[in-house]
């Protein structure tokens, strides 16, 4: 056989000759569907999911039922549904739930906001944020949360305090996350917008601030859980508000059915409000694309 | 003709260490207006260096700038820059990315978008305008930012290496754009590469750098016809620049090697 280099040049297609036809034409042809795969599939995961969540409310109403697990302490689900109702059409279950989420939301929004300009003005001089830093570090160490009692006694215990705490709870965390998106600033960018005769402010407002967007839009989901975390112990510490109140009052009566009643609208408050962040940030970074 | 740019006598040291380091020793460069130069250099022989200097973004340890006649030693703005990376705003469409520069300056929107328009139809970016970045080819989104520089109207345009991240045929068909692009305008440009055919094929004039400390080593005039086309990429006059450039680069490229084992 000869070299397949010499021979390779400019070969015309002609000269490869016909390839043998066979007769496939009866068989039937199937095109690879991985969308209807991946559709079935997930439509599995979705029924596997309702199924479990199923079994494990069963699970708890049933081995209570039959005394295995102890109805006093485990409570179980239709008690803890009948003493909800209770609370929610006689009690003051929805007045509290909307004195901890006005508290979360109040917070956080103020928090995130408050932290994410902090952070940004460590761009304008990296003097001033390297003297800054290790006390951001320092108090993002410190547990806020035994803040709690200075921060009542300062802003009393009505809804304020709750609003303090949970911004405490969310500042420091949004300032650091800010600060990361400002470090990640590009310096060639910068360069290009001074070549282009930016003003300082031009830079910050057109580059630093979108830039850093996706940093501090990171920092969302874990601020709402951590400011819902404070306005809880905010309740706890001293409040005649509220559904961390609620469980505290609970607890101390030994009316362990209401003390699940709060656990559980508190999860569902937490997860509606995640929901809601994950919403924004799906938004916001449509907006803002790293 | 006047020259357009005079860089005098310029030089830059840095202090690392406690040690001096000259980055670039005493340059003089003239500049003829409207001509093709570029620059070719071992890396790291001060050709960023130089054109931040030029740029106004980096004062210079001696020497200073002219352009048309005024100093622009710290003056920036003075000259248009563009960077190997394409360095366009990710939330920005196309469009907003090119009109960046008349934005900065406070030219209305309405009418920056009325000159944008046309140039984009005419540079191959007609239909891109609402387009972000990320959806475009690398060729494309150096074309944006190319168009980004001229639409900020200088008459100075600095390339550092803008065709480097590219692959070989893109990087072809970027060129024969730029030297449109150029004929068009007769900018006064100012073109950093490390690809020599790249740097006989565009200029009129070729500036080889030392290995550092950076200063001229030779002015080489390329007498090579325009238009040009990349078939004279293969004539024996070409062949004859390409030859002389490699001689005066290969002394270099290996006392910038040697350097470089050293530190």
């Amino acid at each position: 056989m000869k070299s397949a280099g010499s021979e390779a040049y400019a070969m015309q297609p002609s000269a490869l000759g016909e390839p043998q036809m066979t007769p496939v034409s009866q068989e039937i042809r199937v095109a690879q569907d991985e969308e209807a795969a991946e559709r079935k599939r997930m439509s599995r995961v979705r029924l596997g999911r309702v199924i479990v969540g199923i079994l494990i409310v069963a699970g708890w109403e049933l081995l209570t039922r039959i005394g295995l697990l102890d109805s006093y302490f485990w409570s179980n689900p239709s008690t803890i549904l009948s003493t909800a109702w209770v609370a929610a059409t006689q009690g003051d279950l929805l007045r509290d739930v909307l004195f901890t989420s006005g508290s979360t939301i109040l917070g956080f929004i103020f928090g995130t906001l408050a932290g994410s300009l902090l952070g940004l003005t460590f761009w304008w001089s990296r003097t001033y944020a390297d003297v800054s830093e290790p006390y951001l570090v320092v108090l993002n160490a410190m547990p806020k949360l035994a803040l709690a009692p200075v921060l009542v006694i300062l802003f009393g215990i009505g809804f304020f305090s709750k609003v303090a705490l949970a911004f405490a709870m969310t500042v420091v965390v949004a300032a650091l996350s800010a600060y990361g998106g400002v470090k990640s600033v590009d310096p060639d960018m910068e360069k290009l917008m001074y070549s282009l005769g930016a003003k300082k402010l031009q830079v910050f407002t057109k580059v630093v601030i979108p830039w850093s967007m996706p940093w501090m839009i990171s920092s969302l989901r874990i601020n709402i859980a951590l400011a819902l975390a404070g306005a809880i112990v905010g309740e706890f510490i001293s409040s005649q508000q509220g559904v961390g109140r609620m469980i505290l009052y609970a607890g101390t009566i030994l009316d362990i059915d209401l003390v699940w009643v709060g656990v559980i609208v508190l999860s569902a408050l937490s997860m509606l409000m995640y929901g809601g962040v994950v919403m924004l940030e799906k938004r916001l970074l449509k907006e803002f694309p790293k | 003709m006047a020259n357009k740019i005079e860089v005098l006598g310029v030089s830059k040291l840095f202090r690392r260490e406690g040690r001096e380091i000259v980055a670039m020793e005493r340059t003089d460069l003239f500049i003829e207006e409207g001509r093709f130069v570029s620059i070719i250099g071992p890396s790291g022989c001060g050709k960023s260096t130089l054109f931040n200097i030029i740029a106004g973004l980096m004062p210079p340890s001696s020497g200073k700038v002219m352009a048309d006649g005024r100093n622009i030693v710290g003056k920036t703005g003075y000259v248009g820059y563009m960077l190997q990376k394409d360095m366009l705003l990710p939330w920005r469409t196309i469009l907003d990315n090119i009109i960046l520069g008349m934005e900065i300056r406070g030219v209305p929107r309405e009418e920056a978008v009325q000159r944008a328009l046309p140039l984009m139809e005419r540079y191959g970016l007609k239909g891109f305008e609402n387009h972000y970045p990320k959806e475009l080819s690398g060729g494309m989104r150096q074309r944006a930012a190319l168009l980004r520089t001229l639409l900020y109207d200088r008459d100075i345009i600095l390339l550092d290496e803008p065709f480097g991240a590219l692959d070989a045929q893109t990087r072809l068909m970027m060129q024969n754009w730029l030297l449109q692009i150029w004929e068009d305008f007769r900018k006064t440009v100012l073109f950093v590469t490390h690809d020599i055919d790249e740097a006989i094929y565009l200029s009129d004039d070729i500036y080889v750098f030392t290995a550092r400390p950076g200063r001229i080593k030779a002015k080489v005039t390329v007498p090579m016809p325009r238009p040009r086309t990349h078939q004279d990429m293969t004539t024996p006059q070409f062949a004859e620049i390409k030859h002389l450039l490699l001689d005066l680069l290969s002394e270099e490229v290996r006392i910038a090697s040697d350097q470089e084992r050293i530190s």
